[in-house]
């Protein structure tokens, strides 16, 4: 069992899950105490010792599902409905919340649809998707909505919709696990291991990422913005100290003969930082731009000065519109259909959009402004307009650049990286929660006389 | 019968306190009496996570001490201070006394005031102790529970170590706000705890409101899990659909859309929200 532990715990450790010797020890002591009878009961043990947050039960539950829960008779009964047939047999029992028939007909379809042919390593090769599209989920909505929903009132309607929604997550998933189940069987544990999707959100692709894990990403913001806000603001508190205090210097020095021998300071004025935040909400940045409206509307909701805009073509203000009273979703759709962003074709124009910056709202900059631009950087070959660039960087305390393409494609086809990067403080690559939250503890603010050669001659 | 026999009794004693166990938390009650390991529950805010430590209090029949974080925590507020008007009044009374002996006699523990950490450790009787929101205090603040949580002991600079002597239970809730610290985290036992199933939030229904009949409770816990859904600011707590479910009995009314739409209020709190859901609910035709 230790040794399998041991294994286990590599498994979780290659996935990308901090799983620390003590953690494994707990874990193989919380063994001995628990009834192992049950998978289910091993899991919560190993669970509870082994992984200390929500975001990486997930992969701990695929994970364990290969190690510990493959064996089970394999077959299931071999009946000869057609798909249709079967697909109402599952609506049936998902309506009537009977788990052990449900298993049964997953069995029974996993057999049918989702066995193909023999694979590379011999045995057969098996696919959830497969399964899943010939069972029809669409087809078992309909059937369980209309099963559930008799009477027709709207409120019924959505009530009804809702608890159909999750039993559909529940046939998914298992149909999912009886996959990997049957995988082990035929193919073992090794290929098993590898058709399991591991994935952290921590490493999902933001560019690429699915709705529902979209939402999952979006919890995990919240936490992340909330540092950013206090970095910030800490660094203000630290970073330097203020004027002499000729006053106060004076009455020290009476102690000790009016000798000036113990300096005294202004405690800087404590000021909020301030944010101005800058995203391309163009097309090639869909998916990453609504992750960093979450960003901005955590952001928002954190610190009172923040100001938030969207460009493409041209650049619009939509602090407003990010308020904490509003509803993230309503807000997204507003800056869809308001937001002021297209001049002619709608293609993105980086210059132009800091050109109108700086002629509407440079007085949003100020000496104590962190200015954050969000954005692929890729013109379509119009003018970079860097001098605009260069005018809101001098007048800002610091300039970061988040960039959710690969560092290797910057600089190429129309991506002009290079004429924005010289004023920026920082340019990173983030194409992933990791990746931003290596930004945020990075993200240190130039303290005094460290800033970067580029940023002489700035406005005091 | 011994609380802790088996998850199944850990179960059923948090039942008869009123609280509703799904396998996982009783068994990880469970292992955190066998293992001796603190229990850090996170999940969203009002799901029952404070509500566990006073279940397992009542349960066991312990005393339960709570120490709520939150930013600006210290020591003297965590775990102890000296009673320092005491120790003035002993110097003032002991006039003429040896240095030794003084420094000696103000440093004891009849001059200790305890603060909720060594007050737990001190207790005579087992107790529970609650660490209330531990993600409100700074990461700095956290290290002061470490030696606390690893071996139940506090060191104190100028008395030496106190060591428990009995083993307190230790509950850790934390709303996710922030990350915890991998050190505190290494030392818990981790048990996440979600908005429950429907099933489960018609059981806490019918426990906690015994007029409640069970096709009422189970289409309460149904329109509470579809609000749920709706991708809301701040989705309803357990504790509030407790509520909602007393207004409604209160008021005499059915579960329906009107009586829904006019009762929002108890269950959701962001103007937002209850817009949200009330453009979702009514029919087409009434607006």
């Amino acid at each position: 069992m230790i040794k399998r532990l041991a294994e286990f715990a590599e498994e979780l450790r290659a996935a990308g899950l901090p799983v620390s010797m003590v953690e494994v020890l707990d874990a193989a002591e919380a063994t001995r105490h628990a009834d192992l009878r049950t998978a289910d009961r091993l899991r919560v043990a190993l669970a509870a010792t082994m992984i200390k947050s929500d975001r990486h039960r997930e992969a701990f539950d695929r994970i364990f599902d290969v190690y510990f829960v493959l064996d089970g008779s394999g077959t299931g009964p071999a009946g000869d409905e057609a798909a249709s047939d079967l697909a109402a047999a599952v609506a049936d029992t998902l309506h009537r919340d009977d788990r052990d028939r449900l298993l049964e007909l997953i069995r029974e379809a996993v057999e049918r649809f989702g066995r193909l042919g023999a694979g590379s390593h011999g045995g057969d090769n098996f696919y959830a998707y497969r399964v899943i599209r010939r069972l029809d989920p669409e087809e078992i909505r309909k059937m369980l909505l209309e099963a559930a929903s008799a009477t027709g009132d709207r409120f019924d309607a959505q009530i009804a919709r809702s608890r159909v929604e999750r039993l559909i997550r529940v046939l998914r998933e298992e149909v999912r696990r009886e996959v990997l189940r049957r995988v082990a069987d035929t193919r073992g544990r090794e290929a098993a291991m590898r058709s399991v999707d591991v994935s952290l959100i921590e490493d999902l692709d933001l560019q690429h990422a699915t709705r529902a894990e979209i939402d999952a990403i979006q919890r995990a913001v919240g936490p992340l913005a909330r540092k950013l806000a206090t970095r910030l603001s800490q660094r203000r508190r630290h970073g330097r100290r203020g004027r002499l205090d000729v006053r106060r210097t004076i009455r020290r020095s009476l102690g000790y003969g009016g000798v000036l021998i113990d300096p005294r300071f202004r405690s800087p004025r404590v000021a909020k930082p301030q944010i101005v935040l800058l995203c391309d909400t163009s097309g090639s940045m869909a998916t990453f731009s609504r992750f960093t409206m979450q960003l901005a509307h955590a952001i928002a909701s954190e610190l009172a000065s923040v100001r938030s805009f969207v460009f493409v073509e041209g650049i619009d203000e939509v602090t407003g519109l990010f308020s904490p009273r509003n509803n993230f979703a309503d807000s997204v759709a507003r800056i869809a259909t308001e937001a002021d962003v297209v001049r002619a074709d709608g293609h993105s124009d980086y210059g132009r959009s800091f050109d109108e910056f700086v002629e509407r709202y440079l007085e949003a900059v100020t000496p104590r402004t962190t200015v954050i631009v969000t954005g692929d950087a890729r013109s379509n070959y119009r003018a970079p307009s860097d001098e605009a660039f260069r005018s809101i960087a001098e007048r800002a305390r610091a300039v970061f650049w988040l960039n959710p393409e690969p560092e290797r494609f910057w600089n190429t086809g129309d991506s002009i990286v290079s004429a924005y990067a010289p004023w920026c403080d920082r340019v990173d690559e983030v194409r992933s929660l990791r990746q931003l939250k290596r930004f945020i503890e990075r993200a240190a603010l130039p303290g005094p006389g460290e800033r970067g050669s580029h940023r002489m001659g700035r406005p005091a | 019968m011994d609380v802790f026999e088996n998850p199944d009794a850990v179960a059923a004693a948090l039942g008869a306190a009123g609280y509703l166990t799904d396998h996982e938390i009783a068994q990880v009650v469970f292992l955190a009496d066998r293992l001796d390991k603190p229990i850090l529950t996170e999940g969203p805010a009002g799901v029952g996570k404070t509500a566990l430590a006073l279940a397992i209090a009542e349960a066991t029949g312990r005393r339960l001490v709570r120490l709520q974080c939150y930013e600006g925590l210290d020591e003297s507020k965590a775990l102890y201070e000296w009673n320092y008007h005491k120790q003035l009044l002993r110097l003032q009374s002991d006039e003429g006394k040896d240095w030794d002996d003084l420094e000696a006699g103000i440093f004891t523990e009849s001059f200790l005031l305890s603060r909720p950490l060594v007050e737990a450790i001190r207790s005579e009787e087992p107790v529970v102790l609650l660490i209330d929101e531990v993600d409100r205090v700074e990461v700095e603040t956290e290290a002061l529970l470490l030696e606390v949580l690893d071996t139940f002991q506090v060191t104190i600079p100028e008395l030496g170590t106190i060591e428990a002597s009995t083993q307190p239970i230790v509950v850790l809730t934390s709303n996710n706000t922030r990350e915890l610290s991998e050190a505190l985290k290494r030392r818990c036992l981790y048990l996440h705890i979600d908005y429950p199933t429907v099933e489960r939030e018609k059981e806490i229904l019918r426990t906690r409101i015994p007029d409640l009949d069970e096709s009422t409770a189970h289409r309460i816990a149904e329109v509470v899990a579809t609000i749920r859904d709706a991708g809301l600011r701040k989705p309803p707590s357990v504790g509030e659909s407790l509520d909602w479910a007393r207004a409604l009995i209160a008021l005499g009314l059915d579960v329906d859309a009107g009586s829904t739409v006019g009762t929002l209020n108890v269950l959701l709190k962001h103007q937002s929200d209850i817009d949200a859901v009330a453009a979702g609910f009514t029919p087409v035709d009434d607006r």
